[in-house]
């Protein structure tokens, strides 16, 4: 998995609560059977005018100019300002894939859908919690300054603003080392192959019907 | 010290190791596997060269993306050509790694979520993960099931194990009579209406209250599979003599001896009378009325006698947003009455409502009647190949066929079109799903969530009428 240290980059907002994971990449994408390449269609449907296709070029498609990714001043952006309960919905990672396929490093907003915020992790992506306040803060700051970047420093964990003033933020303790490290899960899990064979033999006394049936 | 709740012992049943860092280690019993979510799975696999740590925790079937008309022809006949690579790489990966799959034209294929249970795949007391956010669907059992990214398929497939934090405990307690024309499907919409699409995050929702428990199996299954709309990847019934009842008998269920022996540790699956749950959410059944979305989150839902929902008289700003929004994308006007919202189509599936009685309760509603014309298509589309047999056996079938209604092969169909079977831009559905959000069933799609029997309702009349109007008539 991809590291994610400290990353400074355009901050681009997307103002609307509830964003789900359908919003972020349209069900006939998901028939792909990879995991990369989901970039132009990520919000396929706020993006562009058409229905979008699979293999298809997006070059040419009718763009929606109001949608804030295709305004001029967020081109590049690596971190998305959003509202609550982002990624709420279906539990596709294919959400996170297309949000890092382009070029998306960090997603802040008062809340995420547990799921969502969960695949984030797994994919080298940071997804930050701060208040209402601080969000509703960073959106009026974006909204006044073009070509705003905010810094995200994860060891600290602090979102710096151009004005220097920092937001600390909370994050569990292992997937913050994975995340630092770009560690592997299955590898670290692998580790404890023992003490989970040993479980196995115990529950296997205790629920047999939980082993062997399926075949 | 204050007792348990059901999730709290199915947690710690299932604790392989705790670090100190607070990330947990959870034991998963079963994995079911469906061609969306599965195939990058196979493949981190297949590249770091490792095998399943147990094959048989694993079930297989394909439904995301099948055709739901005439199929007989096999998956090298499924037209899409993105559709059949992703199908028969299922199968591929199932044969390379020797996984039990039940293939597209076995009669027990179907929705993951409607074979696992059918199957007793599905266990009380077991852990269960799909990737697929419906997984708390198995919940109803007592089980500990939810959804997973594909890197958690790929760990659990390497593992048998997640990397898990524990979830906070909420009682959602549901008492008294439900009223004539009032199933599962209602009570879950109202419960979505009164928290909220996010009022469940971070928890996992025990169904709780005699109003639950006086729930069939099947209703219990459409409750838990909408948690996730409320939020929480978690949602749980307690056992009792109705959930045991159920797995007696079907093909992966403990036979003999292990069946005595599992009667009797099921019976412990439930919260202890002194358990404590950090949010408790009382509602009262005979304040549940048949259901209708209007919007374009689970959340936007009145009673069918209701009016659509004016954002002048909402004071939260971003709440107001989001109602013009909705309103806007759904093609309605504020304070408009439900039942003069004109329906294009009408569908009767998903995980959520494709079972058995689903289908009896829409035939009830549409035996003697007929599609109204200004509707384009009706679809029931059965959950399983087993649920479709059982069907056609009590003549169900040829009710729908005869009121205009058509019926299909199984797989998740419109739910979330995937597959040919979806809305035209800006049309209307009628829907038994789980999701109406934008573009969900079609592009410009709009959806209308509602139970089997007044999707039955809104396909006879063209438009919502209380399901009640319709009844003993």
């Amino acid at each position: 998995m991809k590291s994610f240290t400290k990353v400074t980059g355009i901050a681009a907002p997307l103002d609307r609560a509830n964003v789900d994971t359908d919003m972020i990449i349209p069900k006939q994408f998901l028939k792909s059977i990879k995991r990369s390449g989901f970039g132009p269609n990520l919000f396929d449907e706020l993006r562009y005018m058409d229905e979008g296709q699979p293999d298809q070029d997006c070059a040419g498609r009718p763009v929606n100019p109001d949608f804030v990714l295709n305004q001029a001043r967020y081109q590049g952006a690596a971190v998305l300002l959003a509202r609550e309960n982002f990624g709420c919905g279906s539990s596709r990672e294919h959400a996170p894939w297309a949000l890092d396929d382009f070029g998306i490093r960090c997603v802040i907003a008062p809340s995420f859908a547990d799921i969502f915020y969960n695949n984030c992790f797994k994919n080298g992506l940071l997804p930050i919690i701060l208040n209402d306040d601080q969000v509703d803060q960073l959106f009026n700051e974006v909204d006044a300054t073009e070509g705003y970047q905010l810094t995200v420093d994860l060891e600290k964990q602090l979102v710096i603003t151009p004005s220097g003033a920092t937001f600390s933020f909370e994050v569990d303790g292992f997937r913050k080392h994975c995340l630092l490290n770009g560690l592997d899960d299955i590898g670290l899990t692998l580790q404890y192959a023992d003490e989970i064979a040993a479980y196995e033999a115990r529950r296997r006394q205790e629920t047999p019907w939980l082993f062997d049936a399926i075949k | 010290m204050a007792g348990k709740t059901l999730y709290d012992k199915l947690w710690d049943q299932h604790l392989v190791r705790q670090s100190e860092d607070g990330s947990s280690l959870i034991y998963i019993d079963r994995q079911i596997l469906h061609e969306v979510t599965s195939p990058q799975a196979f493949e981190g696999l297949r590249l770091a060269g490792r095998k399943l740590w147990r094959v048989d925790a694993n079930l297989a079937t394909p439904d995301h993306n099948v055709p739901t008309t005439e199929r007989s022809g096999g998956v090298d006949l499924i037209v899409d050509p993105v559709s059949r690579i992703q199908v028969k790489t299922l199968d591929d990966n199932c044969d390379d790694f020797g996984v039990v799959e039940f293939k597209m034209n076995d009669t027990r294929q179907g929705i993951v979520h409607v074979v696992g249970p059918e199957q007793g795949m599905t266990l009380p007391g077991s852990t269960v993960v799909c990737g697929d956010s419906h997984t708390s669907t198995h919940g109803a059992f007592g089980a500990l099931a939810h959804g997973i990214g594909t890197s958690e398929v790929e760990h659990v497939m390497a593992t048998q194990c997640l990397i898990a934090k524990k979830m906070k405990n909420m009682l959602v307690r549901v008492d008294g009579p439900l009223g004539a024309g009032v199933t599962a499907k209602d009570v879950v919409l109202h419960i979505i209406g009164v928290i909220g699409t996010a009022g469940g995050n971070g928890c996992a929702i025990e169904f709780g209250g005699d109003t639950i428990h006086n729930i069939s199996m099947e209703g219990r299954m459409t409750i838990c599979n909408m948690a996730i709309e409320a939020g929480a990847r978690v949602g749980i019934v307690s056992v009792d003599q109705t959930t045991i009842d159920y797995f007696k008998g079907r093909p992966f269920s403990p036979k003999g001896e292990q069946w005595d022996a599992a009667a009797v540790a099921w019976k412990e699956l439930v919260s202890d009378d002194d358990a404590e749950f950090d949010q408790v959410v009382q509602i009262r059944a005979e304040d549940i009325l048949p259901q209708v979305t209007w919007g374009t989150s689970p959340e936007m839902v009145v009673n069918v006698g209701a009016t659509v929902p004016n954002p002048d008289k909402e004071s939260d700003p971003t709440k107001a947003d989001g109602i013009r929004r909705a309103l806007k994308y759904m093609g309605l006007k504020a304070d408009q009455k439900i039942t003069d919202i004109q329906l294009d189509r009408v569908f009767i599936g998903s995980c959520t409502n494709s079972r058995i009685e689903d289908l009896r309760a829409a035939a009830e509603v549409v035996k003697g009647r007929k599609v109204a014309a200004t509707i384009k298509q009706a679809l029931v589309v059965p959950g399983s190949g087993l649920v479709k047999a059982q069907a056609e056996k009590e003549g169900l079938d040829k009710v729908f066929i005869e009121a205009g209604l058509e019926w299909r092969e199984p797989g998740c169909s419109m739910c979330l079109a995937m597959n040919p079977d979806k809305l035209g831009n800006g049309e209307h559905c009628a829907s038994t799903s789980n999701r109406n959000f934008e573009g969900r069933q079609g592009f410009g799609g709009r959806t209308h969530l509602v139970s089997p029997a007044m999707a039955a309702a809104a396909a006879v009349t063209g438009h919502f009428i209380d399901v009640r109007e319709l009844m003993g008539s």
